[in-house]
């Protein structure tokens, strides 16, 4: 083996074989994906992101949400996700075509989030948990994301988008003050709410 | 083995006595300042790498720890992860791979003003990715994290320095081409090609729905198989025999391991997928890959063991720096990779994927394999290029045992615990707050695992900086472990 052509002629054919193999086929496979209808005239899915779901989910790539929950449901059989409830079907392909950046997610320190908007559909819930985690999750190793939050000068009546920080927490607003979710925090917690597995895909049906 | 044999098998390393050797000598005076400048900037990041990445296992048992924004998780585990893949591992191939392949094909460097300016460039750049990254302008995607505007003047520098690995190759005065050689062109060729097509498919020009994983994982697996690996193997082929003073054990097999390595490495990354969003024939194609590695790995672990043993001198490799750290690497390249390739099993992966397991096993890789083999290159370079020895074998000792006993340590925590969460995940019995709880004592180990590396970072980082450092007294005769 002493001739640099040929080695890299081999060393081109091995990445080439597996870049065809893996990539190219995947994309040649995926572009006749398109979004479906579970019956005819109906609703097509997976669905189009609304804007704020859209802003949101920049503000969870930015506040690196990704690195402890993946965005995934393995199939029955394969680990726990359907037993724990993180979704009524397994994921599939289908599900992210509309998605400009896929997050499949690799670690869990917590929860799959694929059906995140499914399992928590209340707003409130969402800014607790982000406020502090230790309010809705108690022992969670979540940090808090105080940072999508403002705290701003108590009006004539609580305002409607105010937070409901137990009196009783260490960083609850001071008299006079009310927390309330930047704007940041509410396109995140729009994102974390559009995500739903909620729909038959003809990939995967839901439970029955 | 007698004691007077082994210093003279190690003397006849004496690095100074080889610098007299005229044309050894001419050519590592024209690769002194590019390697030094390398070897300089990844010891850096190194340390600062390190440190974030105390700071991200802090966070996992004291969550509120340094709790701002800059330095959220998500943020300082992602500066970890790029300041020792890029900073730290990139850099130090470069030096390693630079000062290999004129050594090896006997060329000078006759442009060291180049690989300086990419380099110069590279870090550069590195730099204002960091930031970027504590700023959040973060991509989301593993492995290629700064944003997009870095990529067209990474992979420019990128060019300025891997070239020369080609112009020295293509420059030989040797007939014979050693095994090293075709692992790092190998690597320079696949790198610039793998970052462009990653870069173009996700960033730039991003592919269908989870075709992005798809490359993603062909891009993350490989950066790590068909650049970092490539050049790790390359240094403990080299070096093993170099110090022992005996040739390998076998051409045939090196040939065989380099071919089977190119062919199945670059199918594995697709095990990062199992169970998830994609095509089930590509997982399969994924397992078989990841399964079919057993061949090269078991193939250069044998070269390697006969090479070693054969020679009889465990006198030698356990006092001579670069070979303690060589081999303790190149003992971690086959167990790392035999655990990789278990891993990969389905019924494994249902278990240990998304868990510590698998960050163990990156550590494994990455550090105990990897970074253990680039510093015993690093003490076998340093002082030919420096004409200087090491000013003190104290700090290697320090050095070895800090780096061995954390990463060993790392690797043994997050395994069990990654294995213990898996289950827990698995079972749907304990809530995750629970499953929380009971990683605590898991995550104090690991951050002390992570502190004692970290320390062994900083003794090297200070120990080459030292030796760097204008003095003047120089030591006589190589420094060894002390016997």
């Amino acid at each position: 083996m002493k001739n640099l052509y040929l080695i890299y002629a081999g060393v081109f054919f091995t990445i080439a074989f597996s870049w065809g193999g893996l990539v190219l086929s995947s994309q040649i496979q995926q572009a006749g994906l398109v979004p479906v209808a579970s019956e005819e005239g109906g609703q097509l899915y997976p669905r189009k992101a609304s804007g704020y779901a859209i802003q949101g989910k920049l503000v969870y790539i930015s506040q690196g949400c990704n690195y402890c929950h993946s965005q995934q449901v393995r199939p029955a059989g394969m680990g726990g996700d359907i037993a724990r409830g993180w979704g009524q079907r397994s994921t599939v392909s289908r599900d992210y075509i509309l998605q400009d950046r896929v997050l499949l997610g690799t670690m869990r320190t917590g929860p799959d989030l694929a059906d995140i908007g499914g399992r928590q559909s209340s707003d409130d819930w969402h800014y607790l948990h982000l406020f502090d985690p230790q309010i809705t999750s108690p022992g969670s190793n979540m940090p808090s994301f105080r940072q999508l939050f403002a705290l701003r000068p108590l009006g004539a009546t609580p305002s409607k988008d105010a937070i409901h920080v137990p009196p009783t927490h260490a960083a609850a607003a001071p008299a006079g003050y009310e927390w309330v979710p930047s704007e940041r925090g509410r396109n995140l917690v729009a994102y974390l709410r559009s995500l739903k597995l909620d729909y038959n895909s003809p990939e995967a049906k839901l439970k029955e | 083995m007698s004691s007077p044999s082994v210093q003279n098998i190690l003397n006849r390393h004496n690095p100074l006595a080889e610098g007299n050797l005229s044309r050894v000598a001419q050519i590592d005076r024209s690769l002194r300042s590019p390697v030094v400048f390398f070897t300089v900037m990844a010891a850096l990041w190194l340390v600062v790498g390190s440190i974030f990445g105390v700071i991200s296992a802090i966070k996992l048992h004291v969550p509120e720890f340094l709790n701002f924004e800059a330095l959220t998780f998500g943020r300082s585990r992602t500066l970890h992860l790029n300041m020792v893949a890029y900073g730290w591992s990139f850099n130090a191939i470069f030096a390693v791979s630079i000062w290999l392949m004129h050594r090896l094909s006997r060329a000078e460097l006759r442009n060291g003003w180049v690989p300086i300016l990419g380099g110069i460039g590279w870090n550069l750049t590195l730099v204002y990715g960091m930031f970027a990254i504590a700023d959040g302008q973060m991509t989301g995607v593993e492995w290629l994290e700064m944003p997009r505007e870095v990529a067209p003047v990474l992979g420019l520098c990128f060019l300025l320095i891997g070239l020369w690995s080609v112009v020295a190759f293509s420059r030989r005065q040797t007939t014979h081409v050693y095994v090293s050689q075709w692992y790092i062109l190998a690597a320079m060729f696949w790198l610039p090609i793998l970052y462009l097509v990653a870069q173009m498919m996700i960033l730039w020009f991003p592919a269908r729905g989870t075709v992005q994983a798809i490359t993603n994982w062909w891009f993350g697996h490989n950066a790590i198989g068909l650049f970092l690996t490539p050049v790790g193997v390359a240094s403990m082929y080299y070096f093993i025999p170099k110090v022992l003073g005996r040739p390998i054990h076998s051409y045939y097999l090196s040939v065989v391991g380099f071919w089977t390595f190119a062919l199945f490495y670059n199918w594995a990354g697709i095990h990062h997928l199992l169970g998830g969003p994609v095509p089930v024939w590509l997982q399969s194609a994924g397992i078989v890959a990841s399964v079919m590695m057993v061949i090269p790995v078991l193939v250069t672990a044998i070269n390697f063991h006969y090479t070693t043993t054969s020679s009889q001198a465990w006198g030698v490799i356990w006092g001579s720096p670069t070979l303690r750290f060589t081999v303790f690497g190149a003992m971690n390249y086959t167990l790392s990779s035999f655990a990789g390739s278990l891993m990969a099993l389905r019924d494994v992966n249902a278990v240990t994927h998304f868990t510590n397991f698998t960050i163990g096993h990156a550590h494994h890789g990455m550090h105990a394999f990897l970074t253990m083999a680039l510093f015993g290159a690093f003490y076998f370079i340093l002082p030919r290029l420096a004409q200087r020895e090491w000013p003190s074998a104290t700090l290697i000792h320090l050095h070895f045992w800090l780096c061995a006993i954390g990463t060993i340590g790392y690797v043994v925590v997050m395994s069990i615990h990654g294995w213990m969460q898996g289950m827990q995940w698995n079972a749907a019995v304990m809530t995750p707050a629970q499953i929380a709880a009971a990683a605590e004592p898991w995550n104090y180990a690991r951050t002390i695992c992570g502190s004692l590396m970290t320390l062994g970072h900083t003794v090297f980082c200070v120990h080459v900086l030292w030796m760097l450092a204008p003095r003047a007294e120089k030591r006589q005769g190589p420094t060894l472990f002390a016997r």
